[in-house]
């Protein structure tokens, strides 16, 4: 079974047990005189910490290929050894291989190349615009780009997802405007959601992006309910929900999991196991003892563990689990493996916690290189045009970013209307809100 | 021209920071983008990238500076074609100025709230109040020559921890964040290596799970003290600390009760939207079982959060995020403690009577300057603790001023002043010369945006205007 990071950790931990009536000792049971010996607690700890020299050598990787690709009605307990393995595509040299491999051609995966480079883009200003001050707070997803820019390259218009904080790929791959999301970043005049939301919390109905929740993993059991409404009205709209590894401990990861199994919901169920929850590795959400993806086993739920830094191999595996979906075949829980390279937010500093070079040493590589030897080892691409891209693509993202900020940046500009501040708290505005507006004097 | 490289802030809270790091130095070209030093602040450590092209021509703040403050100027560029040697930092580009209290008027605070405790011995009689705080409580004495040092508020809990931690093996603390990254806002520094990962507990991000778990804790003979990074979150833990915390010792014959905390920031912070701004004092305060605090300053914070792990029912404690880095004196004695469920009287006045909790008092305090200033004398009540409520405090002041403002940052609609509304009509309607008013948050969820969340949250300016209003006609 080839784990993500081996298990290590503090066996022993106890109190001195100083103020406690503890049983131990020499005691009869039944007819036999025994032993108890203390019970000890086991806590978990990551394999690296800084200073250490991170090694994953040990890390047992399938290779691309291998894995086998069952039909779209495959029962759980057929496929149980998909949630062990990861699924691979893309070789390190770029090569495609096996029967996960061959569902994207050359000028889709180009798109797909593109938008996980405009995501990439975006961040890294939007990162620069909160060091300068010009936004409160920003989240980036480096190194995660495929997944979410995968994902929604498999998904349908209408169909809708319930996205945590690290999936603005769902947006941009499904042409929501950048400029909208710069405006409600720097919470300016333009706004789309008018002030009232987080920089990072986007939502577009129309682009099947619900309102991100601050609240963590309360979307996931939405997303079943969603997908349930979809099937009761005769609807062929499929939902997805998004959380993150250190989210599944949450109570509404199990609900969700309960729900979907019980009424086989249309619904896809995204991990994204980026091993660390801020500062929290994610064996302390995990244990031991399983997958993430493993969980849905538990439940009678399909599960797929697949390579999160393999756009090839994401696409193929969202839409197996998208198909199985909309066919109303139920259910399919996705572990998406990969590794956060940055800090968790503009707010965090992760040198405190695991070793700097940690993400360098990630054996699954950075998803926009891997996409771009892959086209140009097929004869789609080149190094020229891959340089020139990137800094056409750069370009525009600056440009926008200079539009978004003539009106207005955190500290600039007169900000979203204070008029409307009182709107929307209830679908018609109430007398005695009216009256707050008044009195404030907009 | 020459630019500017201002300190940068890390989060809206960050006020200053150490320059630990000079990455480059005077007379190397930068490029956008390039790392050009290192900070780190209480939070966090991070890089400062240059935005501009240019010649680093001068480093003002040499590194190894601490306390640094947001947006100073730590060095300045030189665009291409200027002579490096000659550039100076604008005139504009100057510290900002951090708001510190004025240790002069910590000091009478803390006189006053001693006359508090005296004036509470002339309280009404208990059978007015039964319900509340019926047998008196004092303040114990600060003794005469007590030092006192300057604290921020966020050592103060965390010195408040260590000690019952020391005192009591069976003291623990859980939570997201609290061990390996010292708390997600450093309130439980170093307690991860001065007590082990057996008792300072990181946990999944599962609150519903680890408040549980304080709970059944709790009930096993330990005493949990289970941080959550805002009350926001411990919505999804309610369930635990209503009907499991609050309500087992009743339901179990009061045979098996939870000594246990809750505690974390609550209300507003700086632009952190609706579902991580809401005040919820009237939640909690509403459920028989629990008790509630919520301190404004570094003082009571420590005294009464060690009471609160003392005390052997559920208390909810409600911390303040943008008290955290703000200093008060605390009192230098060995294990003080204060009791819960009494109010202390932060300034002396005559004429109304202005009660608030956590940070509201601080807007009050500064009401009544202002407000003396055209000739209101306001007495300033600090309720400290939610649950018990301290009625008795607030009508012994209110037959003085006959008139009330309640303060509070949440909602009005079934809020905190209501409660005292009620309770002193129902005690002192005859010695109110006007209805009493509330200062609150405007009825909408807390917007995000500067200017929104500014106009939606209650301040001194509407202490003001409303004491004015009640004082009409005096």
């Amino acid at each position: 079974m080839p784990e993500n990071i081996k298990d290590k950790g503090v066996s022993c931990v106890h109190l001195t047990a100083a103020r406690f009536k503890v049983y131990t000792g020499r005691r009869v049971v039944g007819e036999e005189e025994i032993d108890l010996k203390p019970l000890a607690l086991f806590v978990p700890e990551p394999e690296f910490r800084p200073g250490d020299m991170p090694d994953f050598s040990g890390l047992e990787l399938p290779k691309a290929g291998e894995t086998r690709r069952p039909p779209t009605d495959a029962k759980a307990e057929d496929i149980r050894d998909l949630a062990y393995t990861i699924i691979r595509v893309m070789r390190r040299d770029g090569e495609a291989l096996g029967p996960w491999g061959d569902l994207l051609d050359h000028d889709e995966a180009l798109r797909g190349l593109k938008n996980m480079m405009t995501v990439r883009a975006y961040d890294a200003r939007m990162q620069m615009a909160q060091r300068q001050g010009k936004t409160s707070f920003y989240i980036q997803c480096l190194g995660e780009e495929a997944i979410a820019c995968a994902f929604q390259h498999a998904l349908e218009k209408g169909d809708m997802n319930f996205p945590t904080y690290r999936q603005q790929g769902l947006l941009i791959s499904a042409g929501y405007p950048i400029l909208d999301m710069m405006n409600q970043v720097y919470s300016n005049a333009k706004d789309p959601l008018r002030g009232r939301q987080l920089p990072i919390m986007y939502s577009s109905k129309e682009h099947g992006f619900f309102s991100i929740s601050g609240n963590l993993a309360t979307q996931f059991v939405q997303a079943v309910g969603w997908a349930m409404a979809s099937a009761i009205k005769g609807d062929t709209r499929i939902a997805a929900g998004w959380i993150g590894d250190g989210s599944t401990a949450e109570s509404d990861f199990h609900s969700a999991l309960v729900f979907a199994s019980t009424y086989r919901a249309p619904v896809v169920l995204n991990i994204v196991n980026n091993q660390w929850a801020i500062s929290t590795f994610q064996g302390i959400a995990r244990g031991g003892a399983a997958t993430f993806a493993a969980r849905g086993h538990g439940f009678g739920i399909p599960a797929l563990r697949v390579d999160g830094n393999d756009y090839l191999a994401v696409y193929a595996v969202s839409k197996w689990a998208i198909e199985r979906a909309r066919k109303g075949l139920g259910p399919t829980l996705i572990e998406h493996v990969t590794y956060r390279a940055g800090a968790h937010s503009t707010s965090d500093d992760p040198s405190a916690y695991r070793p700097k070079s940690e993400s360098e040493e990630w054996p699954l590589g950075d998803p926009i290189e891997r996409l771009k030897t892959y086209l140009i080892k097929v004869g789609a691409w080149s190094e020229e045009r891959h340089v020139q891209t990137k800094a056409e693509i750069e370009a525009e993202i600056m440009a926008l970013q200079k539009q978004a900020e003539k009106s207005g940046t955190l500290h600039t500009g007169d900000g979203p209307s204070p008029k409307e501040m009182f709107e929307d708290v209830f679908k018609d505005t109430p007398l005695h809100l009216r009256r707050q507006r008044q009195a404030s004097g907009v | 021209m020459a630019i500017d490289i201002l300190m940068p802030a890390l989060s809206p809270t960050m006020e200053e920071g150490t320059l630990s790091k000079w990455l480059k130095s005077e007379g190397d070209t930068v490029q956008p983008g390039d790392i050009i030093a290192e900070i780190e602040t209480d939070k966090a450590n991070m890089e400062v990238e240059a935005v501009d092209e240019g010649i680093l021509a001068k480093i003002l703040i040499p590194e190894g500076t601490e306390a640094v403050k947001v947006n100073a100027v730590i060095a300045v560029l030189a665009e291409e074609g200027e002579n490096a040697d000659e550039v100076q930092p604008s005139a504009n580009g100057t510290a900002a100025e951090q708001d510190k209290p004025d240790p002069s008027q910590q000091i009478s605070a803390l006189e006053e709230a001693d006359q508090g405790a005296s004036s509470a011995q002339a309280a009404p009689n208990g059978s007015l109040l039964e319900s509340e705080a019926a047998p008196v409580l004092l303040d114990p004495e600060i003794p005469a020559g007590t030092s006192f040092t300057e604290t921020t508020v966020r050592d103060a809990l965390r010195d408040a921890m260590a000690e019952e931690m020391r005192r009591d093996e069976r003291v623990f603390v859980m939570g997201e964040e609290v061990a390996e990254y010292q708390g997600a806002y450093k309130v439980t520094r170093e307690l991860l290596q001065e007590f082990g990962a057996a008792r300072v507990v990181d946990t999944p991000i599962t609150e519903h799970g680890f408040a549980g778990l304080g709970v059944g804790a709790a009930f096993g003979g330990l005493i949990p003290v289970i941080e959550f990074m805002t009350f926001n979150f411990a919505m999804q833990a309610i369930d635990h600390i209503i009907n499991s915390a609050a309500k087992t010792l009743y339901m179990s014959g009061g045979q098996m009760g939870a000594p246990i905390v809750f505690r974390g920031p609550n209300g507003a912070a700086s632009r952190v939207g609706a579902q991580h701004s809401q005040d919820y004092a009237a939640w909690y305060g509403n459920v028989p079982g629990l008790k509630v605090v919520a301190p404004y300053d570094a003082a009571d914070a420590k005294a009464l959060l060690k009471s609160a792990i003392r005390d052997p029912n559920p208390v909810v404690f409600l911390e303040h995020e943008l008290l955290y880095g703000t200093s008060f004196d605390v009192p230098d004695l060995e294990d003080f403690t204060l009791p819960i469920g009494k109010a202390a009287v932060k300034r002396v006045g005559t004429d109304v009577t202005l009660v608030g909790y956590s940070r509201m008092v601080g807007f009050a305090l500064e009401a009544a300057e202002k407000l003396a200033q055209e000739g209101i004398c306001a007495e300033v009540i600090d309720l400290r603790s939610i649950r018990p409520l301290d009625m008795a405090t607030i009508i012994t002041s209110v037959k003085k001023t006959s008139r009330l403002v309640t303060c509070e940052e949440g909602w009005r609609h079934m809020g905190v002043g209501g409660e005292i509304c009620a309770g002193v009509t129902e005690h002192a309607f005859d010695y109110l010369d006007a209805p009493p008013m509330r200062v609150t948050q405007k009825d909408v969820p807390l917007p995000y945006a500067g200017n929104l969340e500014a106009l939606s949250l209650p301040n001194t300016d509407d202490i003001i205007m409303t004491a004015r209003a009640v004082c009409e006609g005096k």
